[in-house]
């Protein structure tokens, strides 16, 4: 189309058509971005308009602060455990749906559902079956892992954040994995069984290769969401028992909504962001490298 | 398809009934969870406390406890108003960024253009803990524009338009023939008649898919909503929840109710429009 046209036309075309758009993004995530730096270096306590410069004293504090560093420990185990987990039962079920199973449609809809109810909800239904139906199954099935509430001790509570994590993105999961296997072109599993190779041997080097594009995307998708857990972790667990289950999302939430140190909290929030997108560029860069072409 | 030739080894039949067995049974553990509330919401506390996995309470379906969510909850209010707050910003944000795309694809030479677009594309990995302390110091402490709900829609339209630009961004990019909109043009039609005429009905599936992913996730939405409504009057469905939550956690039947009323939407519809849904998830995800 022709861009050669006057300056002031170009300004009317440019504002008229992406002008909302660039406007709201410009209001809710570039300017705070930006005054959230700022935000490092002040002393605002969320209520006063007082706001004096401390230069680096939030990073100080960031840096001293264990319970945030303990949280990022705890955020990492949690993600690469989930992510684990998400992607082995995953693709074992797609593997499964796909291997000729009838009502492949009805399955992957059904493995589905979790997704499309948000992570609060579905914390406060587990909690109930944690804390409630398991010590209520004890009676007739009496082995001490069901004897009290999984969400009355640490190393249980952190697991029930794992298989929620779990049951919820496995199913998300599971779509892409489908998309994969049948993505992958007939032929080329063809001429692996005229050359002899067995259905494992073809799952091995034809199939996994294949599904590298598939592995990128969900290997994603599950870290980058499980790094960012808040909400579950909100109403299955409250980051309790004594904070044993508190991830980085909410421990960057009290210290500033309920200590009111809102310079460390956005200084520990920038931190956060790093290391997600140091993390999740290099797991996305290293799988791309990967990649075959069939 | 790869599922013929695999099926066809020997034990077919048998195998291919091993598989369903498998199958069903990890797909009843997966809704497990929704049945238990579900029938859980029919009944009174004791009976939920002793005996969670009995189907029906001695005393008949306590139809009462759904009775009291919605009042408790005030849940045709919250109902409401998030129907309300995600109307309104799915439907802008479909137009304002199928706007924007097209404009970033034929004048994509243009350094606003080329700016914005990147902009927007790096800015999908920021995640939302980092701008949510800011965002509350400007608009809540600075500008008071909490308790609004067109505050809620303008932050879910800066949110979403990234993501949604880019979509429609590859879509009209490998779909939309410029040759249509030149024709249109050369018979005088304006930029704005011409993309509403022409260009706006082609994005028909990707528009489709946006809205999809985009109401699943302003519909679920707890965080930045916690934050902008402090007053109950203005309380979406998660916040409702929440607050019920807090105050009747010993009242499980009512709990269960009130869980089964905020799940049962999402649920009825996804019935519905199954095939668009998964359609639309794995395209947005492969994106």
């Amino acid at each position: 189309m022709n861009q050669n046209m006057s300056f002031r036309k170009k300004l009317g075309l440019f504002l008229s058509f992406a002008g909302p758009a660039v406007f709201f993004f410009v209001c809710v995530v570039i300017i705070p971005l930006i005054y959230g730096i700022y935000l490092t270096f002040t002393d605002w306590n969320g209520l006063s308009d007082v706001k004096n410069l401390v230069g680096l004293d939030n990073y100080a504090a960031t840096f001293r602060d264990s319970a945030f560093w303990n949280s990022l420990l705890l955020t990492t185990g949690f993600a690469l455990l989930s992510v684990l987990f998400i992607n082995v039962i995953a693709f074992f079920l797609a593997y499964l749906l796909t291997s000729g199973v009838k009502g492949q449609n009805f399955f992957r809809a059904g493995f589905f559902t979790p997704n499309l109810i948000g992570g609060l909800i579905l914390g406060y239904i587990w909690q109930i079956i944690f804390s409630r139906v398991f010590p209520s199954l004890y009676s007739i099935f009496p082995i001490t892992l069901l004897q009290k509430s999984w969400l009355s001790a640490p190393g249980t509570a952190f697991a029930s954040m794992v298989i929620v994590q779990t049951w919820q993105l496995s199913g998300y999961m599971l779509l892409i994995f489908i998309s994969g296997f049948v993505g992958i072109s007939e032929d080329v599993l063809e001429a692996a069984k005229i050359d002899g190779a067995n259905e494992r041997q073809t799952t091995w080097h034809i199939r996994l290769p294949l599904m590298v594009p598939s592995f990128v995307v969900c290997l994603f998708l599950s870290l980058t969401r499980s790094f960012k857990i808040y909400d579950m972790n909100l109403s299955l667990t409250a980051g309790g028992p004594y904070n044993s289950t508190k991830m980085t999302a909410m421990h960057v939430y009290t210290q500033a909504f309920e200590n009111q140190r809102y310079g460390v909290g956005q200084a520990e929030a920038l931190i956060f962001f790093i290391v997600i997108a140091v993390i999740s560029l290099t797991q996305t860069y290293l799988g791309k490298k990967r990649e075959v072409e069939a | 398809m790869s599922e013929s030739s695999r099926a066809a080894g020997g034990h077919k039949t048998l195998s291919q009934v091993l598989k369903i067995i498998i199958a069903v049974i990890v797909l009843f553990i997966y809704l497990f969870p929704f049945v238990l509330v579900l029938i859980n919401s029919l009944k009174t506390k004791v009976a939920i406390v002793k005996t969670p996995l009995l189907l029906v309470d001695a005393k008949g379906p306590q139809w009462v406890n759904y009775k009291n969510a919605i009042e408790e909850m005030d849940f045709i209010r919250a109902f409401g108003n998030s129907l309300f707050v995600v109307g309104v910003s799915v439907v802008l944000l479909m137009i304002f960024s199928s706007m924007a795309a097209w404009l970033f694809v034929r004048y994509n030479k243009w350094l606003a253009s080329r700016i914005s677009f990147s902009a927007m594309l790096a800015s999908m990995i920021v995640p939302f803990q980092v701008v949510m302390i800011p965002l509350i110091a400007i608009y809540g402490a600075q500008l008071h524009l909490q308790n609004y709900r067109m505050t809620m829609v303008f932050m879910n339209l800066g949110f979403g338009v990234s993501m949604c630009t880019f979509m429609c961004h590859g879509f009209i990019k490998g779909n939309i023939p410029l040759a249509l909109e030149e024709a249109a043009r050369i018979d005088g039609a304006g930029y704005h008649r011409t993309f509403f005429t022409i260009v706006l009905p082609l994005l028909k599936p990707i528009l489709s898919t946006i809205s999809i992913l985009q109401i699943l996730n302003y519909w679920n939405d707890y965080l930045l909503p916690s934050m902008i409504f402090t007053r109950k009057q203005y309380y979406t469905l998660p916040l409702a929840i929440r607050t019920f939550y807090g105050e009747f956690s010993s009242d499980y039947g009512n709990i269960m109710a009130g869980l089964t009323l905020s799940v049962a939407p999402v649920i009825i519809i996804y019935l519905i429009l199954q095939k668009h849904v998964i359609g639309g998830i794995v395209a947005g995800a492969v994106k």
